[in-house]
């Protein structure tokens, strides 16, 4: 079966609690102060690293780094409306990496978050398609649990596939996603298309009752990023709090010690994508239903619609340690990475594939230095007791070693 | 680990003041707070960038104030340069630039539809006189958006509906009529009897085309066989290569095609040695010796129109066309490509007769 | 209608067409089965795809060599390559994630570079066909078989190469103890990151090769011009249980199949939205041929795990 290495257990080195020498001054505060700030700043740095790569980039064509970083900052972060467009560019990213969460932490790779968000979208437009006159209040949730089913049911296919057909989920899922967009692409030419003069590959504008509503302060920022919020909390809670989230983390962990010990890793692995794929289709229901548009649009490709978050998601998951609450302010970066950028290709008119090379530019430097973390904290509790060893037959022979705090 | 723990903690630091913030109306206070503390960040860090954009912002203004410059913003869905869709309008507005004072701003390659939508806001919200939404699925958003800004004149091809909105023009353009002409030719050209015509989706001016296309066809040589193949998408460039292929192994020895990925259409053909018929934008740079004609559009007629609309008050509510009658749309021949009198003959008597109406292309 | 398919030109034309759609999928397919039996998950194969289809191109623009293109696509791939051991092998990065991150970095940059490179679309001329002599004159055999371009056989000619590399030399022998059992080959002596970086290597090459095959094809490049092909490569080194012959059989499944649906298109047999349908058909069928034929050969289990020798 394949697994992936699960974070964040990344040193292999058991973890120590040396205690600082108090003679040892400078040591105590590296240990207290660099090991937590070198979870930051070492990701900081790449993203730095990353965005002196986009300056190159940027003044060969001609353009003003600082006029465009200024662009992107101001497009992701300045102000409320920018603030709020951040987060409704993160809120698929959001979504779809807490699925990846769960699906990773349980052994799976899940690479179809593209068609899961898609199948989550065709059923809850088809439900709101179905159902207008309903109030709003049942419409609402309604189409959010339909696209999670949509989504579910796109990610258990493959998780049977594996489970009981042997058929790798990375295969599968890759199939899916192609699977899904040819069925949007039918859908929104024939059974789900608008009536018009010109054609084109949309539904009709959706009932306003299946309007996601505004969230109050005078911004576009809708109820789906609070959902979004809602669901990485509860993708916590499934995670570490529960028992079936704990089954599922077994199996990842160890498959073949969780058959011995009795727990049935092919219904877990069915579970995990389910879970996954019940994500990603939220996040394709919001994507609907919190639009500017009102509609299901598909022309000019799938991706035109899911804006690729099936595999920005996973960027997201991992930049937040497969954990789903720290993927909020993963996404939240990601997504301002994306939104600040539209403000920069529209500034400086730069082709929009400056964009999306930039943010490749950004993973790869991101995810290169993640474990450098851990290397440098290893690093450094090894310093540390090597120190400590060194003062303490020291002080052994002179007083006896004062106990600091651990 | 110690390194969970703290992102854990840091993590839900953030959390929390999100979710603060994102609750409710109580909370609006903490989101202005919280906001406000993000906007002073980013002004100390951005002040010499700034104060750099805002004075070259301010020469612009001064030269737009004097000069009365139309400022006019595009989004389009592929690139400037694709010699098919966005080009045509990228072309045809400079057109229009040689001659008005205008000031434009083009964001392509926006497919992503709520990527637009951002686009459209930000222009509208930076008091540009007038957007192109050139793309048929910017309709959605668009029709949303342009009910926030009244001010702003919002035009919208290729479409046919305003939305009762008083501030939104739609643009169109009869492909059809090109394409019957290229039908014409293609069908005295074709000594096998056998055309192939590769599409992208069965929408829009693509589907205009390829019906006139077929029209055409029919009404010169009936027996004359066309196939059409919609690969379902706009950007499959390898798809549309092979497409190409099948056509000619299936006997085709007359190609046409539009949209994006047609070039992958051209290298067939000119791999083949085969005429093609070219539409949206002059395709002869695609094949010097093949290309036979193109079917060129000129959105500089109806820019102009929906200009001067502007300018005599009017913001919005009419659709314009792009037609052989009104000079929107030209047959552009290439010198490169022998084409035999009786046919040439024959194209010309089609665009004149669709011109003055008395050919139609029986398409709506 | 059906029946303008069955007949033997048009079988023989698909059959053609198949392998010839095959070729890309083969190239990056080999390449990333020969990385993930060393244990290293490539995710980015799109991106180094692209890369080596604008490299390619674009050299054929401006030197009008094939040879020049397929050289310089290699060397791009290569480049590639050194980037993503690098990031694997040295920094440890996490491969699922990785490797998206060279997908939209190719992604990107190809896109930039044709845009202010090349500017409008110029078309290069198409990679001739070479004909094997007496083969190709075989009836139907020969069409489907003996009448392509240099880097179709290239291809074919690689998986018997492959299948010996990995089986029947000793670094083929270590890559497979690399990706099975790394501690134990790290004590027998094996460097196990010089041999994944040396598969990296190859892999990301081969990668380069297939967008090359690609682009020189379609005489053209685009935006996104392998639209997922390079995605479709990875999955098809599952189908192939990480084998050569099973990747081949997988690539001429797929590409049988797509050559299939376009030939009923072009035939009008099959038109208007149910196109679409029909152009499910490859992926489905990939799924359930394998459901079908299952055999549970299992991945090579040290697969995107890293090998950090404990100190």
């Amino acid at each position: 079966m394949t697994t992936t290495e699960i974070p964040p257990d990344d040193s292999g080195v058991p973890p120590e609690s040396p205690t600082p020498d108090t003679k040892n001054i400078g040591g105590a505060v590296a240990f207290a102060y660099v090991k937590p700030l070198a979870g930051l700043i070492v990701p900081l740095c790449a993203v730095a690293a990353a965005l002196a790569v986009g300056a190159i980039m940027l003044l060969a064509l001609g353009a003003n780094p600082l006029r465009g970083y200024a662009a992107l900052f101001d497009g992701a972060f300045g102000g409320r409306d920018a603030l709020a467009d951040t987060a409704i560019k993160a809120m698929p990213l959001l979504l779809v990496g807490v699925g990846i969460c769960i699906a990773f932490r349980a052994g799976v790779i899940n690479i179809g978050g593209e068609g899961q968000i898609i199948a989550g979208a065709i059923a809850s437009t088809t439900l709101a398609l179905l159902i207008p006159s309903t109030p709003r209040i049942i419409l609402v949730p309604l189409v959010l649990m339909a696209g999670g089913l949509g989504g579910a049911v796109w990610g258990a296919i493959p998780g049977a596939l594996k489970a009981y057909g042997g058929v790798s989920e990375i295969l599968s899922t890759i199939m899916m996603n192609i699977v899904a967009a040819q069925f949007l692409s039918f859908l929104l030419q024939d059974l789900l298309i608008e009536e018009g003069a010109i054609k084109i590959q949309q539904t009709e504008k959706l009932d306003p009752n299946s309007h996601l509503p505004l969230l109050p302060g005078g911004t576009r920022l809708h109820l789906g990023v609070v959902i979004a919020i809602l669901v990485a909390v509860l993708g916590y809670l499934l995670l570490f709090r529960s028992a079936l989230g704990m089954r599922l983390r077994a199996v990842g962990h160890n498959p073949n010690a969780s058959r011995y010990a009795g727990m049935e890793v092919k219904r877990s692995i069915v579970q995990a994508l389910a879970f996954s794929g019940a994500c990603a289709g939220v996040a394709g229901a919001i994507l609907v239903f919190g639009s500017e548009s009102h509609r299901l649009i598909g022309e000019g490709g799938a991706s035109a619609f899911t804006q690729s978050a099936g595999f920005n998601g996973i960027v997201a998951a991992l930049f937040g340690a497969l954990h789903p609450i720290s993927t909020i302010p993963a996404s939240f970066f990601f997504g301002g990475l994306l939104t600040g950028g539209i403000q920069l290709q529209r500034e400086l008119e730069v082709p929009a594939a400056l964009i999306v090379a930039l943010n490749g530019v950004v993973v790869i430097f991101v995810v290169s230095s993640l474990k450098l973390r851990g290397r440098i904290n290893r690093w450094i509790e090894r310093n540390d007791q090597a120190r400590d060893h060194a003062a303490a037959s020291i002080s052994a022979t002179t007083t006896p070693a004062a106990d600091g705090d651990s | 680990m110690r390194n969970s723990t703290t992102s854990k903690v840091i993590a839900a630091a953030a959390t929390l003041g999100l979710v603060a913030a994102a609750c409710g109306s109580d909370a609006e206070d903490a989101l202005d707070d919280a906001t406000d503390a993000v906007e002073d960040a980013a002004d100390d860090v951005g002040d010499a960038a700034d104060d750099a954009v805002d004075d070259v912002g301010e020469a612009a203004d001064e030269v737009t104030d004097d000069d009365g410059a139309v400022q006019i913003g595009i989004i389009a869905p592929s690139a400037s340069n694709d010699l098919a869709f966005t080009q045509s309008i990228v072309d045809s507005v400079g057109r229009v630039g040689a001659e008005r004072d205008i000031d434009v701003s083009v964001t392509d390659g926006t497919f992503v539809v709520e990527d637009a939508a951002a686009a459209m806001r930000g222009y509208a919200e930076d008091g540009v006189d007038l957007i192109i939404a050139h793309g048929s699925q910017y309709g959605g958003p668009l029709e949303e958006i342009a009910a926030d800004f009244p001010d702003v004149t919002f035009a919208w091809g290729t479409a046919v509906d305003t939305f009762g909105l008083p501030n939104v023009f739609a643009y169109t353009t009869r492909a059809d009529e090109g394409g019957y002409v290229n039908g014409v030719m293609a069908a005295q050209l074709s000594d096998a009897g056998n055309i192939g015509v590769v599409g992208p989706i069965e929408v829009g001016d693509a589907k205009l085309y390829v019906d006139g296309f077929t029209a055409g066809v029919a009404a010169a040589d009936s027996s004359v066989e066309v196939n059409v193949n919609y690969i379902e998408s706009f950007s499959d460039v390898a798809l549309a290569a092979e497409a190409a292929t099948a056509f000619v192994e299936n006997g085709a020895d007359v190609l046409t095609g539009t949209a994006q990925m047609v070039v992958g259409a051209t290298g067939v053909a000119v791999d083949q040695s085969i005429p093609w018929f070219g539409t949206q934008s002059d395709q002869t740079p695609l094949g010097e010796n093949i290309v036979v004609a193109s079917q060129e559009y000129h959105w500089e007629v109806v820019l102009n129109d929906i200009l001067d609309a502007m300018s005599s008050g009017s913001a919005g509510g009419e659709v314009y066309t792009l037609t052989f009658e009104n000079g929107g749309l030209e047959m552009i021949f290439n010198d490169g490509f022998e084409l035999p009198d009786d046919v040439k003959a024959a194209a010309d008597e089609a665009i004149a007769g669709l011109t003055d109406g008395s050919i139609t292309t029986g398409i709506e | 209608m059906w029946s303008e398919f069955f007949t033997v030109s048009v079988l023989v034309a698909t059959l053609a067409s198949g392998i010839r759609l095959a070729t890309p999928f083969l190239f990056a397919a080999l390449g990333e089965a020969i990385g993930q039996r060393s244990g290293v998950l490539n995710l980015g194969v799109e991106g180094v795809m692209l890369i080596g289809a604008f490299a390619a191109y674009f050299t054929k623009l401006k030197t009008d060599s094939s040879l020049l293109a397929v050289g310089v696509a290699l060397g791009a791939g290569a480049i590639m390559g050194l980037i993503y051991a690098f990031m694997t092998v040295v920094m440890h990065a996490e491969q699922g994630i990785s490797g998206i991150g060279v997908f939209l970095f190719g992604l990107g940059f190809t896109d930039l570079l044709f845009q202010k490179q090349v500017g409008t679309p110029q078309g290069v001329p198409k990679l001739g066909k070479v004909n094997i002599p007496l083969l190709s004159d075989i009836p139907w055999i020969g069409e489907i078989f003996f009448q392509h371009n240099l880097l179709v056989y290239l291809a074919f000619l690689l998986v018997p190469l492959a299948w010996f590399l990995i089986n029947k030399t000793t670094f083929g022998l270590n890559i497979r103890a690399v990706g099975e059992t790394p501690e134990a080959a790290d004590t027998l002596g094996v460097s196990v990151n010089r041999i994944r970086l040396q598969t990296i290597l190859i892999g990301n090459s081969m990668a380069g090769l297939a967008g090359a095959s690609l682009a020189l094809e379609v005489a053209i490049f685009q935006q996104n011009l392998t639209s997922g092909q390079g995605f479709i490569a990875i999955a098809l080194v599952y189908f192939g249980a990480w084998r050569p012959g099973g990747v081949m059989a997988g690539a001429l499944l797929f590409g049988v199949v797509s050559a299939t649906v376009l030939r009923l298109k072009t035939l009008g047999i099959v038109e208007g939205a149910s196109s679409s349908l029909l152009a499910m058909a490859p992926a489905i069928l990939t799924i359930i041929v394998l459901v079908i034929v299952s055999r549970r050969i299992a991945a090579p289990a040290a697969l995107s795990r890293h090998f950090d020798r404990a100190s």
